[in-house]
């Protein structure tokens, strides 16, 4: 797995109201014709931070990183980058470079060359080309890679020469469009934690537009998670999975359990809910801001539930069920059950393989209880 | 698969077909006979007859000329048109440009020829220029039909190119014009080769066009072939057509063992 | 460098860019108005000229034709003949030629269809190393002069040409084939064929070995595969080259006038002797402005109509 990069509690800038951000979106918005891509999105980006936008096909993701790097001007809205207003600025004049999804490698370049080019645009003395090339090809190890056409080298190799690339200007802000798209598992993992750690050494802004959660929440400091040209959440990865803030979010990262529920009872320190499809009340630990009788979701993910075959030591009937085991997933670390509830609602259930070999698994066709605790769910708005 | 006996037989009939006629054609022009068809020995004397003929070198030397500069205005508009096809979306006028520069693919020789006959003499009339008609016309004339395969060719190998390759190269600092001429025109550029190359074989070898654009005195090499050869046969032409089918043939296997060659290299270092 | 602000460095470019954009000029309208205007004064004006003076009349001078607009004392004015018209249609050689220029397109497109086809086919199906051998035997004649190429199946088929004198030696009677259609069938097969077998074998070279092989594992004899999973796969195939060989064979000049005999009828071949024989320009114009109508119209009509056809298969 990729670390992240180590920053201090205190020093998440999102936290401090008072801290600058580095590069600032405001009510951007932007049509192709009719159809509207982003829709009045605004984002703060703090220096060094490695931000993720995440979002299926169609989210907007990309049209917000084409506005970013100069591709795409905003139908409305301002952006701005280090202070400096950039909304209108060409892309060949902005402090940003950008990663491409197809790489984007020039077929008719060395490797060499395609490092130099963003460098003679700037009109560097060519000594200083030269050393700093040589300083990116050891960056991303292809030291003796320099001569080649990006046809000879592999699919990891042409992702390592379009990073150095897009670093060779020393940009103030990297753009990375799907940057491990287009490699294998296994590759993905090993230049995730490579991505990091250049990122930590030179201390620049990442945006990276993604589509794969997984990849999202390793490398992210924080993630946009968006949908159909909004900003359905930002939050740091740990809060994006255990408190979103919306039905979408909690179903699009990870897999979850969703039941509707009724308030029966709403008070300061906590809120019971009466869901007709878990056939059983919901005693959520903590207050929520809701009213008696309002309809609410509740999202629960497969790993907070507990099975068991004995029904667990009552809290009040409430955050207790029972149904029948109707499908069995074993993935080795861990077993996905299906729970079939009375109410017809399946129930996804994952439960870590703690014993070796264990005899006494519960198996398929076995009526169980599903438990779990008060601080277990999220209640989402409808 | 089967083996069958008919698709091998149909195709060297048709090779045979497409081959004997030119084949005959580059024996004959080494026979020592006038009367081309009957043989009476080996000689190169026609060759040495065509290379007497000021009428016949001169109109070589013009055909050469007007390919060559029909060909490079063709290029540069062609390319143009294919870029304003391909990279501006949006318009107005695209629709008409696109079925305009399709169209002379669609038009018959006669019509082009006479139409821009027409226009010569028009504009004559009118503002005294073109005075008179010549290579200056069949110039004109060529580069505007030729352009259309040039549009073709380009176009087709600008709308494989992958749009990410400009855009990068303007993010690292490339002005729109520059990165035209770092990125798009070298990765064109054998489209480019070979739409310049058809060009310069339409051109040399339009005998229609020419025949209604050109003035006195300027008849291009087709021109002056045709009239032989409307008369009968005439063996200094059987030798023209071999040179011209020697020089025709090196180019082509030239062209494929350099893309062979390049194939393999590539073959080789993937492998 | 990367904290210090970025200033836009002095580039030629930009500095030509600049230039331009002071005469209210931007590189993409230049790149769009270039060829535009070229072919709108090249192209467009002409066919405008053409139907201009074909609603003129011949009469002897420089130019050889009657003037549409006359200045009388002062007044303008505008004279308009449709006599050139009324000959196309009232005199019967020229529907016969624009039907005739049909209906030899359409015979020697389909023979060199019959042809082409198993030749493409042939060649698709050949092991790899002979195919781009194959095909540049096909694209080699293509790249020599097409009046050559004519001018060499005259010296073939002449009465004391090749093919008789092959017949002679078997006993065999000597065969009229020039100046007849038969050879202007020949020359058209003979000339285009490149242009049939070309698209076939773009298409016929990316079907699946494995769709003939699912068809004959369904129990299809391999001509009953040919017919129901090859040929309606290769169908645009087919259109596209029937398209390169019908298309300019309908105006073909050269291969009537040297190969045809004085009774092959081709519109081409009437418009160019209207034009240079009878020197009658006002009537060559209403030949061209018909073949336009009748021809070139429905063919582009066609065309665009199968392109969106092509556009909704995919």
């Amino acid at each position: 797995m990729a670390k992240k990069p180590q920053l201090a509690f205190e020093t998440r800038p999102w936290r401090d109201p008072a801290a600058k951000p580095f590069v600032r979106v405001r009510n951007v918005s932007k049509k192709f014709g009719d159809v509207v891509a982003v829709n009045d999105v605004s984002l703060d980006i703090f220096k060094s931070e490695l931000f993720c936008l995440l979002g299926g096909s169609g989210s907007g993701k990309s049209t917000l990183l084409r506005m970013l790097a100069g591709f795409e001007v905003p139908t409305s809205g301002t952006i701005e980058i280090d202070g400096q207003d950039m909304t209108h600025v060409a892309p060949y004049n902005r402090p940003v470079n950008m990663m491409f999804q197809s790489y984007a490698l020039f077929p008719h370049m060395s490797v060499e060359q395609n490092i130099a080019y963003g460098l003679k645009r700037d009109h560097l003395p060519s000594g200083e080309i030269r050393d700093r090339v040589a300083e990116l090809l050891a960056l991303v190890k292809l030291d003796d890679y320099g001569r080649r056409r990006p046809h000879q080298l592999s699919g990891g190799q042409r992702q390592r020469v379009a990073l150095a690339r897009a670093l060779a200007k020393r940009p103030k802000l990297l753009l990375l469009d799907e940057p491990l798209g287009a490699l294998d598992k296994k590759l993905r993992e090993e230049t995730q934690f490579e991505l990091v750690k250049i990122q930590e050494t030179l201390g620049v802004t990442f945006i990276v537009v993604t589509h794969d959660q997984e990849e999202a929440m390793t490398l992210a400091t924080r993630i946009g998670v968006m949908n159909q040209g909004e900003i359905a959440m930002i939050g740091e990865p740990h809060d994006i999975y255990e408190f979103p803030n919306s039905r979408f979010v909690a179903s699009f990262i990870g897999s979850v359990n969703m039941v509707e529920g009724v308030v029966t009872e709403d008070e300061p320190d906590h809120v019971r809910i009466r869901s007709a499809d878990l056939g059983a009340d919901i005693f959520v630990g903590h207050g929520v801001d809701c009213a008696p009788d309002q309809i609410l979701w509740w999202a629960v993910r497969p790993e907070k539930i507990t099975l068991s075959r004995e029904m667990p030591a009552a809290t009040d009937g409430a955050n207790v069920t029972s149904g029948v085991v109707e499908e069995i997933g074993y993935l080795g670390d861990m077993t996905v059950y299906q729970v079939r509830l009375e109410s017809g609602k399946l129930m996804r259930v994952t439960q870590t393989n703690t014993l070796r070999g264990n005899p006494d698994a519960i198996t398929w066709d076995e009526r169980v209880y599903l438990s779990w605790d008060p601080t277990a769910g999220s209640v989402l708005p409808v | 698969m089967r083996r069958g006996w008919f698709l091998p037989i149909t195709a060297t009939l048709g090779f045979a077909f497409l081959y004997l006629p030119i084949m005959s054609l580059v024996i004959f022009s080494f026979n020592e006979n006038r009367l081309v068809t009957v043989w009476s020995g080996f000689s190169t004397k026609w060759y040495g007859e065509l290379f007497a003929d000021p009428q016949m070198l001169g109109a070589a030397w013009r055909s050469l000329q007007v390919a060559f500069f029909s060909a490079s205005f063709a290029l540069v508009l062609g390319t143009l048109c294919a870029v304003a096809l391909v990279r501006f979306k949006r318009f107005r006028g695209r629709t008409v440009l696109a079925g305009t520069v399709s169209a002379p693919l669609v038009m018959p020789d006669v019509i082009t020829g006479l139409a821009l006959l027409l226009l010569f003499v028009a504009m004559e009339s009118l503002i005294g220029w073109p005075a008179g008609r010549g290579i200056v016309t069949i110039i004109i004339a060529h580069s505007t039909f030729c352009m259309a395969y040039v549009t073709v060719v380009v176009q087709s190998r600008l709308s494989d190119l992958d749009l990410s390759l400009e855009e990068a190269a303007m993010d690292l600092g490339a002005t729109p014009v520059r990165v035209f001429f770092d990125i798009t025109l070298p990765i064109i550029a054998p489209a480019l080769v070979s739409g310049w190359l058809l060009a310069f074989t339409l051109s040399l070898d339009d005998l229609v066009i020419a025949s209604f654009v050109s003035g006195p005195g300027s008849s291009t090499l087709p021109m002056v072939i045709f009239s032989k050869v409307r008369l009968g046969v005439s063996p200094d032409v059987n030798a023209l057509a071999t040179i011209i089918i020697g020089v025709v043939a090196l180019g082509v296997v030239a062209a494929m063992l350099i893309g062979f060659s390049q194939q393999n290299r590539t073959r080789a270092r993937r492998g | 460098m990367s904290d210090s602000p970025r200033l836009p460095p002095r580039r030629p470019w930009t500095m030509l860019e600049r230039s331009l954009a002071a005469f209210g000029l931007s590189g993409r309208a230049l790149v769009i108005a270039a060829p535009a205007l070229w072919l709108t004064v090249f192209f467009l004006v002409p066919l405008f000229v053409v139907f201009g003076i074909s609603l003129a009349v011949k009469q002897f001078g420089r130019p050889p034709y009657s003037p549409l607009l006359t200045t009388d004392e002062g007044t303008v004015q505008l004279t308009l003949h449709l006599s050139n018209y009324l000959r196309l249609l009232t005199d019967g050689l020229y529907v016969a030629a624009y039907l005739s220029s049909i209906r030899i397109a359409l015979i020697s497109t389909l023979i060199t269809l019959l042809i082409g086809y198993p030749m493409a086919y042939a060649i698709a199906r050949a092991p790899e190393r002979w195919r781009n051998i194959l095909l540049m035997l096909v694209i080699l004649p293509f790249w020599t002069s097409f009046l050559l190429r004519v001018y060499a199946l005259t010296g073939f088929m002449r009465g004391n040409g090749v093919i008789n004198q092959v017949l002679g030696v078997f006993g065999i009677e000597p065969l009229v084939m020039m100046q007849t259609d038969f050879a202007v069938y020949v020359g058209i097969v003979y000339t285009y064929l490149p242009f049939m077998i070309l698209p076939l074998y773009t298409n016929l070279v990316k079907l699946d070995g494995a769709l003939l092989e699912a068809s004959a594992d369904l129990g299809s004899r391999p001509w009953q595969t040919f017919l129901s999973v090859t040929l309606p796969l290769s169908l645009p195939g087919i259109i596209a080259g029937s398209m390169l060989v019908f298309i300019p064979a309908i105006g073909e000049f050269v291969i009537p006038s040297l190969l045809g005999g004085p009774e092959t009828l081709m519109i081409g071949r009437v418009l160019w002797d209207e034009f240079f024989q009878a020197a009658n320009w006002p009537r060559a114009a209403a030949v061209a402005i018909a073949m336009l109508v009748v021809v070139v119209i429905p063919i582009l009509l066609l065309q665009k109509a199968q392109d969106a056809i092509v556009e909704k298969g995919r």
